[in-house]
């Protein structure tokens, strides 16, 4: 939402004339994540957490959603009778409606998921 | 004829594959060498079995309404699939379920307990296959019923001995395209001919209600979320359904081949509830009795007569064939791959890779087939469905929590498939041996997930925690396998 696209990378447009500024490129903490150490365990952690708590959202809200269907239908009689445009309503529900729910909460999650692994990439290659 | 089309298509396609394939991770894997919406369609079309092409419509014929949820779970078990387990699962490098067992917690044993219980699924779910190919034959030209599954297990067995995944593939696309379309026209033109009829509608009784227990259902609330259970949450542990992931390059590519799979299954799920509830007025006799399965092959020639009739009893034959073949490769594919990768393997005799492959296939394919000559009839979408629960009651704690707790144990994952899966078995061979059941006692054990899932889930993380001093030491870099973007490229 915030960001769609990335900042753009940074260019250094002057040469430097001494040796000590053209260090070499900076790996990042790119090590820290392969070879575990407390700093990289911390990071996948938070990545871990965040996609997990993503994936909780997404998962969890579309199973209450469509989950609780059949107790409102149990607690609420007129419900089970009404009618749609002709059609009884869980048919409606059921039968249409449902898919495009889970198309569009899946969509969401894909976006969202590449965005929280993006963020990490970027946070990873430039501290 | 349609039929003989299908099968001939399906066995073209698949030799043409051999001269493709030829070494063993060509036939295991296709390379890694499929495009997303390719691997999307045959994702699909693997995925739509007898129970959704024929089951669904059937259970909606005879119980109605609340039968609807089977399309529902079949395709949020996808979703599920897609935010818990898709990416990360790619990830892993694992190919199979044992794979992922033994990458996560590093375990031979519970390597192998995984293997017998892909195997045992699998044939679970390959067994209403076969019979769905029987009844199939059997509506059509009163053919005894052993001969469809003949037919299916034969071309099965041929087109993935002879060429492996990468030629099933293309053939899996190819049907789910084919299944779509032969359920979608006749579809759209049944519900023409209902509108000309002046749409009338079938009142009697609660059918079109839910939760009515319409048909004789009991507790309908209770097998309601016990179906609800066991197809989100099982849907991640069909061996077929795994398999798939491993020919997506990468894991965002798993993510996105996921999200076309459940556009690709929404379209579908649209039709096979239309064929039940147009079977209520054209074809009323055949609900509640064994042939109820049979209304998406019988309906489209009793509503229109003459040659558009014959067409599109053909067109409907046609994708049901497409349905048992799709399937029933996948998952010959998957079980054959477990049985030569971990069962065979001690033998020297049984030869090279290749081989062993072979050898597994007429194993996979031979069991079910022996066991659809002799089980007794259940509903199709039914049967599936109890494959779901026991994938729900085993692989579904172990996927989930390997992926995303870093307590889990040996111990605790081997308890959790054992008391899981040790307990949906079980009340699968009782339905199976000794069924129908009636009461409280049939709706826990026909219905098995509702109780099942949430033991094998205890289990795992109960286990895990007794056991805690022998959390795996290769626990954080298996995480960090499994969650790091490719592009930090850790795995080296």
């Amino acid at each position: 939402m915030s960001t769609p696209d990335r900042p753009a990378k940074r260019v250094t447009v002057t040469h430097p004339r001494t040796a000590a500024a053209r260090s070499a490129p900076r790996r990042g903490v790119r090590r820290d994540v392969r070879d575990q150490t407390e700093l990289g365990v911390t990071m996948m952690t938070s990545l871990r957490r965040a996609q997990l708590r993503l994936a909780l959202i997404v998962g969890l809200g579309v199973a209450v959603v469509v989950g609780v269907i059949p107790l409102v239908f149990l607690a609420f009689p007129t419900v089970r009778e009404a009618r749609v445009g002709g059609l009884a309503v869980g048919w409606v529900l059921l039968g249409v409606l449902v898919f495009p729910a889970i198309c569009g909460a899946a969509w969401v999650y894909v976006r969202a998921a590449e965005r929280n692994e993006a963020e990490f990439v970027d946070l990873v290659e430039r501290s | 004829m349609a039929i003989v089309a299908v099968v001939l298509a399906t066995v073209v396609i698949g030799t043409f594959g051999v001269r493709v394939s030829r070494t063993t991770s060509d036939f295991l894997v296709a390379s890694r060498s499929v495009t997303p919406l390719l691997n999307a369609s045959a994702i699909g079309g693997e995925y739509l079995s007898a129970a959704s092409f024929l089951g669904i419509a059937g259970l909606v014929l005879t119980y109605g309404v609340d039968m609807l949820w089977f399309p529902v779970g079949y395709t949020v078990g996808y979703l599920v699939l897609l935010v818990l387990v898709a990416a990360p699962l790619r990830r892993s490098g694992a190919y199979t379920l044992p794979d992922f067992a033994e990458m996560r917690l590093g375990s031979l044993r519970l390597r192998r307990v995984s293997s017998v219980l892909v195997v045992l699924i699998g044939w679970l779910y390959l067994l209403p296959q076969f019979q769905g190919a029987g009844i199939t034959l059997h509506a059509l030209t009163g053919a005894p019923q052993w001969i469809g599954a003949f037919v299916v297990a034969i071309v099965v067995g041929v087109t993935v001995a002879a060429g492996g995944m990468r030629s099933i593939t293309v053939v899996q696309a190819f049907q789910y395209w084919l299944k779509l379309v032969a359920i979608a026209l006749p579809a759209v033109l049944l519900v023409g001919a209902w509108y000309r009829d002046g749409s009338p509608v079938f009142a009697a009784g609660d059918w079109g209600t839910p939760l009515s227990g319409y048909g004789g259902r009991e507790y309908p609330l209770y097998s309601t979320y016990s179906i609800v259970l066991a197809t989100f949450l099982g849907t991640m542990g069909l061996p077929h359904v795994l398999v798939r992931f491993y020919t997506n390059p990468e894991g965002r590519a798993a993510r996105r081949t996921t999200l076309a799979v459940l556009g690709l299954l929404s379209v579908f799920y649209l039709f096979p509830p239309v064929f039940g509830a147009l079977g209520r007025i054209y074809t009323p006799e055949l609900a509640g009795t064994s042939a109820a399965d049979t209304v998406v092959l019988l309906l489209p020639g009793r509503v229109f007569h003459g040659w558009l009739g014959q067409a599109l009893s053909s067109l409907v034959a046609a994708g049901a064939f497409a349905a048992f073949l799709s399937t029933a490769s996948g998952l010959s594919v998957s079980v054959a791959g477990v049985l030569s990768q971990d069962v065979l393997t001690h033998d020297r005799r049984l030869g090279d890779g290749v081989r062993r492959f072979r050898i597994g296939t007429a194993i996979a394919i031979v069991v079910p087939f022996g066991l659809a000559l002799v089980a007794g009839r259940a509903d199709l979408a039914e049967t599936v469905t109890l494959a779901f629960a026991v994938a729900a009651s085993t692989f579904c704690p172990l996927l989930v929590l390997g992926i995303w707790w870093p307590r889990l144990t040996v111990r605790g994952a081997i308890a959790a498939l054992v008391v899981g899966g040790g307990s949906a078995l079980a009340t699968v061979a009782v339905v199976l041996a000794f069924g129908p059941f009636h009461g409280v006692l049939g709706a826990l054990l026909e219905q098995p997930a509702a109780w099942t899932v949430p033991l094998a889930f205890g289990t795992a993380i109960g286990v895990s925690l007794l056991t805690r001093d022998s959390v795996p030491r290769t626990t954080a870099t298996a995480l960090v396998r499994l969650h790091s973007p490719e592009e930090l490229d850790v795995r080296r």
